[in-house]
């Protein structure tokens, strides 16, 4: 059995450690209420702007807009949004795992795919194993503004514009709880379903456009997508907070158990040594008498 | 006098929400100005003040408005910008300063790019300088 101190010295280590733990998990309860409230302040734009989008395609003449057609797929390009920080439990390594699954799948060389990553952890990981990365962003704030990530939307936007990639998926968690998040991957580009999607919703307004519906829309298409990314980065937070609040409030939890496992056997040590203390002295007494 | 609801909407959050009876805005084709029950409309805007008039005296809101557009659909006129700012939200100092940077950088050319990028941002910080200028009209004097 250890000794009285050296368990103590463990008592005191693990308390420490809770302590962290618990103002963590405090911490990103309240960040995770923000990022939620920051999600929710994000919809109205996007539902706007993919309304207008929607009743432009589900108008009479069709159009022939590059970002809504499904082209042969030479290359294809991915955003993977993760942490700047780690201790958020499985939340990068499931997301990184799920994105790794998707590229062994679906291609067979480097040439076919190429990364644009947000986060520290993702982009040291695809960094470490030389995967093609395009564009990186990391050290994004709490609560990030739309011009902060306008780098890497307008690339991945532009780059499928101009035909350098064929495919743009997003890979980001979507915040289901603050207990479960879901690795998806999804594709944004080409916009194949907008029209037929939300089409009913917009139905019944016939507008007007200056100057004109295709002009319209170009403007409107890498907007939209540029939103899609955003909404996307701003859920990914919501989740991160979320993973982490979970994951620390385990780390206390296993904390306070093992505590007090740990003061049980501090007690026995304790009551062991007094016990053999008096036996030492009843024989000694015994001894002299 | 017919009035609308004005909604000017960023990614981040919705900037301004209120009842207008005019809204004066500059398309890519030139100004707007948009009255209660105009018909159904969709335009991209260009990097310039947004003008709401309250009422029939003056009274007005001007909001610098980048990389937006207007949705006019009977009573109710939406723009969607990537920025929108009020007088309030507008450091004029910081807007002074991009404006002679970017100035500077349409001196000393180099590259089509960084010209054009200059030029946006120029027009961003002369629109910010606009809207938070004391032209007299602007929301302080509400």
């Amino acid at each position: 059995m250890a000794n009285m101190r050296d368990i103590k010295r463990r008592i005191k280590s693990v308390k420490n450690t809770r302590q962290i733990t618990k103002a963590m998990k405090m911490v990103a309860a309240a960040k995770l209420r923000r990022a939620q409230e920051q999600a929710e302040a994000s919809r109205p734009y996007a539902r706007k702007i993919q309304e207008v989008i929607a009743s432009i395609a589900s108008g009479k003449t069709s159009f022939k807009h590059p970002m809504l057609q499904s082209r042969p797929v030479k290359k294809t390009g991915y955003i993977v949004i993760t942490s700047d920080r780690g201790l958020a439990g499985g939340y990068n390594g499931n997301m990184i795992r799920k994105v790794i699954q998707t590229i062994a799948e679906k291609h067979k060389s480097k040439d076919e795919y190429t990364i644009f990553v947000i986060g520290r952890k993702g982009r040291d990981f695809f960094r470490s194993r030389n995967y093609p990365i395009l564009e990186q962003i990391t050290g994004l704030p709490e609560s990030p503004s739309f011009s902060d990530i306008k780098a890497i939307t307008s690339k991945a936007v532009n780059f499928f514009a101009t035909e350098q990639i064929d495919e743009l998926y997003l890979c980001y968690n979507e915040f289901q709880s603050a207990i479960t998040q879901i690795p998806t991957v999804t594709r944004l580009l080409p916009l194949d379903q907008v029209g037929s999607e939300s089409g009913a919703t917009a139905s019944g307004t016939n507008y007007e456009y200056e100057p004109s519906p295709e002009e319209v829309l170009s403007v409107l298409l890498p907007r939209y997508a540029e939103t899609l990314i955003f909404s996307a980065l701003l859920d990914a937070k919501a989740s991160e907070q979320g993973a982490r609040m979970t994951a620390m409030g385990n780390a206390t939890d296993n904390a306070s158990d093992m505590i007090d496992r740990l003061t049980l056997f501090y007690n026995r040590a304790r009551q062991a040594a007094i016990t053999q203390e008096i036996s030492e002295i009843v024989a000694g007494a015994n001894a002299q008498g | 006098m017919s009035k609308m609801q004005v909604e000017v909407v960023t990614p981040e959050r919705v900037v301004y929400s209120g009842e207008a009876k005019m809204v004066i805005a500059r398309g890519t084709q030139g100004d707007l100005g948009i009255l209660a029950n105009h018909m159904p409309l969709v335009t991209p805007l260009k990097t310039a003040p947004v003008r709401i008039q309250l009422d029939g005296n003056n009274k007005e809101v001007q909001i610098a408005v980048s990389g937006g557009f207007m949705e006019v659909r009977g009573d109710k006129v939406s723009i969607l910008a990537e920025t929108a700012e009020l007088p309030g939200d507008i450091d004029p100092d910081r807007a002074k300063r991009a404006k002679e940077r970017a100035e500077k950088r349409l001196n000393d050319k180099n590259g089509d790019l960084d010209q054009r990028r200059a030029e946006y941002a120029l027009q961003r910080a002369i629109t910010r300088l606009q809207v938070s200028g004391d032209s007299g009209f602007s929301v302080k004097n509400l």
